[in-house]
């Protein structure tokens, strides 16, 4: 990965070490198994000594997230963990602190606090699993579901016209946004070690297999036999390429995306570059080519801008080097009588 | 400031309100002037009313902004019932004001702004300086603009800027009145307007202008000392209620040896404690001015969780938004302070009017059996004394606290004894270090409180959240009988910090004929009206609760010593419903909602009620 110092691991940790003694409780098959073994394979290579790491969580299914992990956790309440992820980091800047939620958790009840923890680029690491439907509540459509969805809670198919959340971190200015998949363990691995190390809020859509209310919703980039084909893996300063033989690639022509096929392992030079630090435009274009293109997964974008927690720390540092310490003269106030 | 040179008459109190446009400077008159008696000795209680419009359309009934103060050489308790001098800037003030006024008062008018257009905006068919309609009080007809501009001739300033120091020459006038020393103001003036000196210098002309015009007009013939109040010797500031919550939040800070965190969402009468503290990050105070209500207090959880001193603060519709956070810090069983600064309800109901009733709401206002302890601050000063204990409890218990005060005290004001440091209490309280045998819900057998182990000490991982955790070790747990002792353990928890809580101090006998129970912003108007009974030897005594969820562990036991039980508040009986579910007790309520604080007058007419009856 490009422009990231390896990380020293912490001395004698492995996956197990964060591996908690609780009973894992999700339905068998289901996509949040894989996001939680790659979780925790990708902490020890953090050089981050376990204590260190906080989870924090909403509702819903992948809000039990924490209680599967041997670190410091909170479960907390419906939509909000990014308001506790961010009290706790400006309190306590040292933390690692991840916040898991999931599309309804994020974009529906909680789109606010998600929208803000985003802008103020608060130093979290958010993984937002995305099934495109409620899962706890047993199956009613949710705010990723495709237009015309047929749930329990819309029989006749929803009217709601879905978000899609990495448009929603592009607006809200998020310095990292990334999306990979539940089932493709390499990628996902990389794409976490590579939001657990950016500086700032590091959002990550994972896109998750509902086995039970949704089976089959991205079953074109999980399938192992069709991933190649279907799924762009973004590359920073390399050509868009994709296919299991490496002969399609994207280009653009001018804000319209174009197939490009061609001879495998000769790319045409007007195949489009990415590039994580280019005005979040490209990102946004890439987020939704449309039906017949690929989907794009990998990191759409990835630039530093000072974190909110840095600067709040900054504020306190210059204010007590201004000497505004004493809480006796600020008891005091600005005017004081002595009565004999 | 030589004044001398009119006769002086001697007076014991006098209430006076200033009245006028909000856009008039109003409050920072009536600051001033609060300033300047409080350091002439006097005893002094401030209330400031003003419009919830910023601007509402000037002369207009809606723009009307007032400050009140009472002043005396006695020790007093309240602003004051009816104003004994009404100073009013333009009709409507005076339209708005003159039916609190006691009947022949003093009224003291802006003569310029009686115009024909002016009534209109005010609603007003004919010139009440002239149809009678102030035939019952002494009228002083000034022409305060007329003079402002006369003192300021030669100046280049613009029409504006010359009618906005006329605040300032009826501020001069009302310090030569009432004797006033007018320094405290000349210097604040100089500091206020440091980076405009010809405003600085108009503003002081204009000030000595009212001054001495005072003293030479017909108009007074004589003016009045209120003499030194016999008050406890020390160092005194005058404070604002908000202002003392803010600081006792800081001093908390430091006596608990950890960082403060202030999440907060704007909001009437609350956002001037976030002001306050955001001018402390030198302290260490972290404030935080979230996206809404629930990110405020999340985030305060947070930072509890990562060992600060937690705190978010609001009025009551955002306590309705918190409230399922607050059930989460109990289950969590974090620490954490809550201030509800009350105004008026249901719903956005009346902004910058004051009320006590989210007593309930602190107290039940959430889903399941979700206690809390609640305490309440009686005066604008023991704002900072219960914002301290507050802190104590969370800490010391684990617990979310609600800290209530209202509109009426976090606006008010009162001159405030310093505070020793030294004599504050202890609020340490250890974080969890040891890994051996370490359980996130293993209590303290003395008050029942969890462990609090930080984020970042090894050994200690564990998870907390808002389903029912396993006693003693924290984990997820639906067994129905683990459920029902959790329940019951964290009801206790709470009912245990009564222990702690110091004998109820009751004012007059311990026992006879009428005691009243109090709390929070009535202290001074029940006080004051149980004093006078009390000069009469009726046997009539009163206490006021500062710790209401858990009652002081006395107060059954006093309120048995009663005959008749007299609970005054701003709501329709929330105490009252307390009192009488805990205790049985034949309470009854006197009860009012108009969105102002109670008057003397109304808790005296209430006792010499049950008293007779």
């Amino acid at each position: 990965m490009p422009e990231t110092s390896t990380p020293v691991p912490a001395p004698g940790l492995t996956r197990k070490d964060f591996v908690s003694d609780q009973m894992v409780r999700w339905c068998p098959g289901c996509g949040d198994f894989a996001i939680l073994a790659q979780v925790q394979k990708v902490m020890p290579a953090l050089g981050i000594p376990r204590e260190k790491f906080v989870f924090i969580s909403g509702i819903g299914c992948s809000s039990r997230f924490p209680y599967y992990m041997n670190t410091y956790g909170m479960h907390t309440i419906h939509g909000r963990a990014p308001t506790f992820a961010t009290g706790l980091k400006c309190a306590r800047p040292d933390l690692q602190v991840w916040v898991v939620t999931g599309d309804g958790d994020g974009l529906s009840i909680g789109g606010n606090h998600l929208l803000h923890a985003l802008r103020r680029n608060v130093d979290l690491k958010i993984l937002l699993f995305n099934n495109r439907i409620y899962g706890l509540t047993k199956g009613q459509a949710s705010p990723t579901s495709e237009l015309g969805k047929k749930t329990k809670s819309s029989p006749l198919g929803t009217i709601d016209r879905p978000i899609n959340p990495l448009r929603f971190a592009l607006a809200a200015e998020a310095t990292f946004v990334a999306r990979s998949i539940d089932t493709d363990v390499e990628h996902l691995s990389v794409i976490l070690a590579r939001g657990a190390q950016h500086k700032g809020s590091a959002f990550i859509e994972i896109l998750q297999n509902c086995i039970v209310f949704n089976d089959g919703a991205f079953a074109a980039v999980e399938d192992r036999s069709t991933r190649e084909d279907q799924a762009l893996k973004l590359e920073h300063g390399k050509p868009m390429v994709f296919g299991k033989a490496k002969d399609r690639g994207l280009a653009f022509d001018g804000l319209k995306p174009e197939l490009v096929t061609f001879e495998p392992g000769k790319p045409p030079p007007r195949l489009a570059v990415h590039d994580e630090k280019a005005s979040s435009a490209l990102a946004y274009m890439l987020t939704d080519l449309g039906a017949e293109f690929p989907t794009p997964v990998g990191i759409f974008r990835c630039i530093e801008e000072p974190t909110y927690e840095s600067m709040m720390e900054e504020q306190i540092h210059s204010a007590s080097e201004a000497g505004q310490t004493d809480i006796e003269k600020l008891i005091a106030g600005p005017e004081t009588w002595e009565v004999k | 400031m030589e004044t001398a040179s009119k006769p002086v008459q001697e007076i014991d109190a006098v209430t006076i309100r200033f009245a006028g446009d909000s856009g008039d400077g109003i409050q920072l008159t009536g600051g001033q002037f609060t300033t300047s008696t409080a350091l002439a000795g006097n005893d002094l209680s401030t209330l400031p009313d003003f419009p919830a419009e910023i601007r509402a359309p000037a002369g207009t009934l809606p723009g009307v902004s007032g400050f009140q103060i009472h002043f005396s050489s006695r020790d007093i308790l309240t602003p004051g019932d009816a104003p004994n001098v009404l100073v009013a800037m333009n009709p409507a003030a005076l339209k708005a004001n003159l039916k609190d006024l006691e009947a022949g008062g003093t009224v003291i008018v802006n003569t310029d702004a009686f115009t024909a257009q002016a009534f209109q905006k005010a609603g007003i068919a004919s010139n009440p300086l002239e149809d009678g309609t102030l035939s019952g009080y002494r009228v002083l007809s000034i022409p305060l603009t007329t003079l402002t501009d006369n003192a300021l001739k030669g100046k280049s300033l613009s029409r504006t800027q010359v009618d906005r120091c006329k605040n300032f020459f009826a501020l001069g006038l009302m310090y030569w009145l009432y004797e006033r020393p007018i320094e405290s103001t000349l210097q604040w003036i100089q500091k206020k307007f440091k980076k405009s000196p010809e405003i600085a210098d108009a503003n002081t002309k204009a000030l000595l202008a009212g001054h001495a015009y005072a003293e030479t007009t017909e108009i007074f013939t004589h003016h009045y000392r209120v003499k030194k109040a016999p008050i406890a010797p020390g160092r005194y500031r005058n404070i604002v209620g908000n202002t003392a919550t803010a600081l006792g939040l800081v001093t908390a800070s430091r006596l608990a040896n950890r960082p403060l965190f202030y999440g907060s969402y704007p909001i009437t009468p609350a956002s001037d404690i976030l002001h306050e503290l955001s001018l402390h990050k030198g302290l260490a105070v972290r404030t935080f001015q979230a996206e809404d209500e629930i990110a405020a207090i999340g985030a305060a959880i947070g930072a509890s969780f990562g060992g600060h001193l937690a705190v978010t603060g609001t009025s009551g519709p955002g306590v309705c938004l918190k409230s399922e956070a607050i059930g989460l810090a109990v289950t969590m069983e974090l620490p954490l302070v809550i201030l509800d600064i009350q105004r008026g309800g249901p719903s956005t109901g009346l902004p910058t009017k004051t009320e006590q009733a989210d007593l309930l709401q602190a107290m039940f206002g959430r889903n399941g059996e979700c206690p809390v302890a609640i305490v309440a601050a009686a005066t604008p000063g023991d704002c900072f004394t219960m914002a301290i204990e507050a802190c104590r409890i969370a800490l010391k218990y684990m617990t979310p606290v609600f800290f209530l005060s209202d509109g009426y005290l976090g606006n008010g004001s009162e001159p405030w004894r310093l505070p020793k440091l030294s004599e504050l209490p202890n609020l340490r309280v250890p974080n969890a270090t040891d890994p051996k045998d370490f359980k996130p819900y293993k209590r303290d057998p003395e008050t029942l409180a969890r462990p609090w182990a930080l984020p970042g000490t090894p050994g200690l991982e564990h998870r907390i959240g808002g389903l029912e955790k396993q006693d003693v070790t924290g984990n997820v747990n639906y067994e129905p009988d683990n459920h029902e002792h959790m329940v019951r353990l964290r009801a206790q928890k709470i009912a245990g910090i009564a222990k702690e809580i110091p004998p109820t101090e009751v004012l007059g006998p311990k026992k006879g004929k009428v005691l009243v129970v109090g709390w929070g912003s009535s202290y001074g108007a029940i006080t004051a009206a149980v004093r006078e009974f009390q000069a009469r030897e009726e046997a009539v005594a009163s206490i006021h609760l500062r710790h209401i969820h858990p009652f002081p562990p006395d107060l059954g036991d006093i309120l048995s010593h009663y005959e008749k039980i007299l609970v005054p508040e701003l709501n329709l009986g929330q105490l009252l419903l307390l009192l009488r579910a805990k205790y049985a007790v034949p309470a009854v309520g006197l009860n009012k909602v108009k969105g102002q604080p109670f008057k003397i007058s109304e808790i005296r007419d209430a006792i010499t009620q049950l008293l007779e009856g």
